[in-house]
């Protein structure tokens, strides 16, 4: 047997028996997907929600210690013993 | 602009339902020659099949021209293949723990029966089976030569598990 007549056998094969569908399957199926797309836009919406609290605590940080001002020069030392 | 929408929703559900009414029957047939079912007792094939085509309803709007029924065999090839390690053992260790005799591809591993299944029920290319496995295109090739050979001319199996059941006893 050469390789085509092989593969049209081993596909025989395997055609043999198709299952039969289940009658509940859409419904199952829209079902599940539906939980799916809920999942993705929860965790859309709580990765937004993280990134606006990040700005946010970053603003405030940053307008409270003011990192770009120049800090003050520092006094001279207390000059000791005299 | 809501109206315009929800017409829209409902056209995507109605496309969807009869994609799920063309597609379902071919794509359970492959399933279940996957898992190596019986074709009217097939729990973990239709599992399979409602996981993929879940996963193609919750991506149906944003197909963009791409076919759903390559997008979602893909799918089940790829999660058959990562659950196949534990569910059908490895290196052929256990492998027909899990298998049901009735099945047309119990005689084979679930790697020949995921590349066979791909290459000759799915008619997919060599080249695209082997990238979608993430394996060299010779190594698909052979396998899917040894399962070929291996389908048409089982090897002998060992006794039967029910001839020694009854010979024991006694």
């Amino acid at each position: 047997m050469n390789r085509p007549e092989r593969e049209a056998a081993a596909r025989r094969i395997m055609e043999r028996t198709p299952p039969p569908l289940p009658p509940g399957l859409h419904a199952d199926v829209v079902r599940r997907g539906g939980r799916i797309l809920r999942r993705r836009t929860r965790t859309r919406r709580l990765l937004w929600l993280l990134l606006l609290a990040g700005v946010l605590a970053f603003t405030v940080w940053a307008l409270t210690a003011r990192p770009w001002v120049e800090p003050p020069s520092d006094p001279t030392p207390p000059s000791i013993g005299w | 602009m809501r109206e315009r929408h929800a017409s829209q929703a409902a056209r995507q559900a109605r496309e969807f339902e009869s994609f799920v009414a063309g597609a379902g029957g071919r794509l359970l047939h492959t399933a279940t020659l996957l898992t190596a079912e019986a074709p009217d007792d097939n729990p973990r094939a239709r599992r399979l099949l409602t996981l993929s085509l879940a996963h193609t309803y919750a991506s149906w709007d944003r197909l963009r021209g791409e076919d759903p029924y390559d997008r979602t065999r893909r799918y089940l090839a790829t999660r058959f293949a990562h659950g196949a390690w534990y569910r059908y053992g490895v290196l052929g260790i256990g492998r027909r723990a899990r298998v049901h005799p009735a099945s047309a591809l119990a005689v084979l591993t679930a790697q020949e029966r995921l590349i066979l299944v791909l290459r000759l029920y799915e008619g997919v290319a060599e080249e695209q089976a082997a990238s979608l496995l993430g394996l060299p295109v010779e190594r698909v090739h052979a396998i899917c030569d040894r399962a070929t050979a291996t389908l048409l001319h089982p090897p002998r199996r060992p006794a039967p598990a029910v001839a020694e059941a009854k010979v024991a006893p006694s």
